[in-house]
């Protein structure tokens, strides 16, 4: 997976989810656990037969448990905004062990 | 606030680098686990692929998959795989362990395999305290083969095989596996988590990444038990089923930690390592300068030799150590050789026989059905076998008359009482010797060094040795005598 995206800034969400509709089953259980219910159940089927989930494309906070309760290894993809300072001190690592912490709890 | 002016997105949670990305499976679906949608092993193998990765053990790590619907861990997991026979990954895990103490080694199993046929592999892997990780993905039931009822199937719980729902009169009580093992001494950690709902499935991650770092650090047994959902065989949506998992099956298996001596634990001792493969002769004292020297290597290339011989007696008379002898010296002499033992549970007493056969052709079957030689070392023994011997063969009979009714056209026979000329050289016990020289010379294939060289292998006691070899002496010449007798005999007969 890419290292990080990059997003205009007007993208103001903490986070951002990638549902890869091949792997996806539609078991629903990432509906069920999101916090701020971001995810949908698409209306089309994909190339197995199987209606996936999706993403509303707003207002994830990238907390992470919709991966937590994924069954596929690699059906989502939950990335979290990393906020750079203008002097230039990186502080993305210390970000995503803080969001893994932060979904663990 | 104001200082922030790039927003940019990194990847908080992703595909474990633990997996393949792409699975070797049938052409279609190699973007797909086999699972089903919603099935709480995927759940479990991602908690698994992120300790592993977290811990940095990927390339040392060695997953021992079970039978059940968990058996293609070798699809998914990019480490070491293994796939053990039904039940039996504990003791898998158990021997790639001891064998590569440096490896992680985790056995990944559900209740049916686990709790069900190898109750008696897990038991003993941890009473040991084998230092591996177990992890035992729990759903009460026998999902691949179609929702049989395990021992873990909860009270009233329906199955195709307890359609009425398991009674406790007629199927008991369900297996409480970690509390049962929380009874041993040796296990570090065992504890019982849930993939009930979001609190649940973040302590699950926590129990399996600690249950691998144990290991790690060297601990000890670690086991977590995961209460998993199946909605195929439940019959329920994958939220029904996930919920069925907090309000139902946690009831009768309650969540918690059942062991935790992670904090007192010392690492353990790493074992003994194995020997290495060419030190196991000497270990076994078999080493090249104590085999035989192949006394006979050319005569069994110029000649055919195919000898069959049953010996039987009572068990304590030396029958085995005969063929042995006589096995072992075939093998020095470079024949094919078999030897195949046949005797009851007595060590004293029973009746005791063994077959074998040497050759200068590869040996199709040890057992003898028709032997060329027999060895009876008393009448019940001569009785059971005497009409298997072949036309031309010999009966070499321990006793003091052969009895009449034994008697066999075309069979030849030496009838002589060897527990009495045994005695005469100073122990009964060698009437097998004695019987065994007489065999050899009826034979005569053997070399004479090939017999010696066989003896002192076998018998390691000198005093033995030197009375066995008196025995064989005695035995050859018993037999010279009696062909020396029947030559008279045949002669007289022929100046009638």
């Amino acid at each position: 997976m890419a290292e990080g995206n990059k997003f205009e800034a007007k993208k103001q969400d903490r986070g951002w989810l990638q549902i890869d509709g091949d792997e996806c089953k539609g078991c629903g259980l990432c509906i069920e656990a999101c916090p701020p219910k971001v995810i949908a159940m698409s209306e089309e089927l994909n190339h197995y037969g199987y209606r996936t989930a999706i993403y509303a494309g707003a207002g994830c906070t990238g907390c992470g448990v919709c991966f937590m309760v994924c069954p596929e290894p690699g059906a989502i993809t939950v990335f979290r905004a990393v906020v750079q300072r203008a002097e230039g001190s990186s502080r993305a690592n210390a970000r995503v062990e803080e969001a893994i912490s932060c979904a663990s709890n | 606030m104001s200082s922030e002016v790039v927003q940019e997105y990194a990847v908080a949670q992703g595909r474990a680098k633990s997996f393949y990305t792409r699975y070797e499976r049938k052409d279609e679906l190699q973007r797909q686990t086999h699972y089903c949608p919603g099935c709480g092993h995927g759940v479990v193998h991602k908690m698994l692929a992120r300790a592993i990765d977290e811990l940095g053990v990927q390339d040392r790590t060695i997953l021992v998959g079970p039978v059940g619907c968990s058996v293609f861990t070798y699809y998914y997991f990019d480490v070491g795989n293994i796939q053990a026979a039904h039940g039996r990954a504990p003791a898998v895990a158990t021997a790639m362990k001891r064998s590569r103490p440096e490896s992680i080694v985790i056995s990944y199993q559900g209740d049916g395999d686990l709790s069900a046929i190898g109750t008696a592999e897990i038991l003993h892997a941890a009473n040991r305290g084998e230092n591996i990780s177990v992890i035992f993905v729990n759903n009460a039931i026998y999902s691949m083969t179609g929702g049989q009822a395990a021992p873990t199937t909860l009270i009233g719980q329906k199955s195709t095989t307890t359609p009425e729902g398991r009674r406790a009169a007629t199927e008991g009580y369900p297996l409480h596996v970690s509390e049962l093992l929380a009874t041993l001494e040796a296990p570090v950690y065992i504890e019982r988590v849930a993939l009930g709902d979001n609190k649940q499935i973040a302590q699950a991650t926590r129990a399996i990444r600690r249950a691998v770092e144990n290991q790690a650090r060297g601990l000890g047994f670690s086991l977590v038990e995961v209460l998993s959902p199946c909605p195929t065989i439940w019959k329920m949506n994958p939220v029904e089923a996930q919920h069925w998992v907090r309000d139902v099956m946690e009831k009768t298996f309650p969540l918690g930690v059942f062991r935790d001596h992670t904090r007192e634990a010392a690492p353990r001792p790493a074992p003994p390592p194995a020997p290495a493969l060419d030190e196991i002769p000497r270990l076994l004292g078999v080493a090249e300068q104590d085999l035989p020297a192949n006394h006979g290597r050319a005569l069994a290339r110029d000649k055919q030799i195919d000898l069959q011989v049953r010996i039987a007696g009572f068990g304590g008379q030396g029958v085995l150590l005969i063929g042995e002898v006589l096995a072992e010296a075939g093998l020095d002499a470079g024949l094919e050789v078999s030897w195949l033992p046949s005797y009851g549970p007595e060590m004293r007493s029973g009746t005791s026989n063994c077959h074998v056969r040497l050759s200068s052709q590869p040996v199709d079957s040890p057992l003898v059905a028709v032997p060329s030689v027999l060895v009876a070392m008393n009448e019940p023994s001569l009785r059971k076998f005497d009409l298997t011997v072949r036309r031309g063969g010999w009966v070499i009979y321990n006793g003091d008359a052969f009895p009449a009714d034994c008697m066999r056209e075309g069979v030849h026979v030496l009838a002589l009482p060897f527990t009495r000329l045994a005695d005469e050289l100073g122990d009964p016990r060698v009437s097998n010797m004695v019987m065994l020289g007489a065999l050899l010379e009826i034979d005569g294939v053997l070399p004479q060094a090939s017999v010696d060289a066989a003896l002192r292998r076998l018998v390691k006691n000198p005093r033995w040795i030197a009375l066995d070899e008196r025995a064989l002496a005695r035995g050859r010449e018993l037999f010279k005598e009696s062909l020396r007798q029947e030559g008279a005999e045949a002669m007289g007969g022929g100046m009638k």
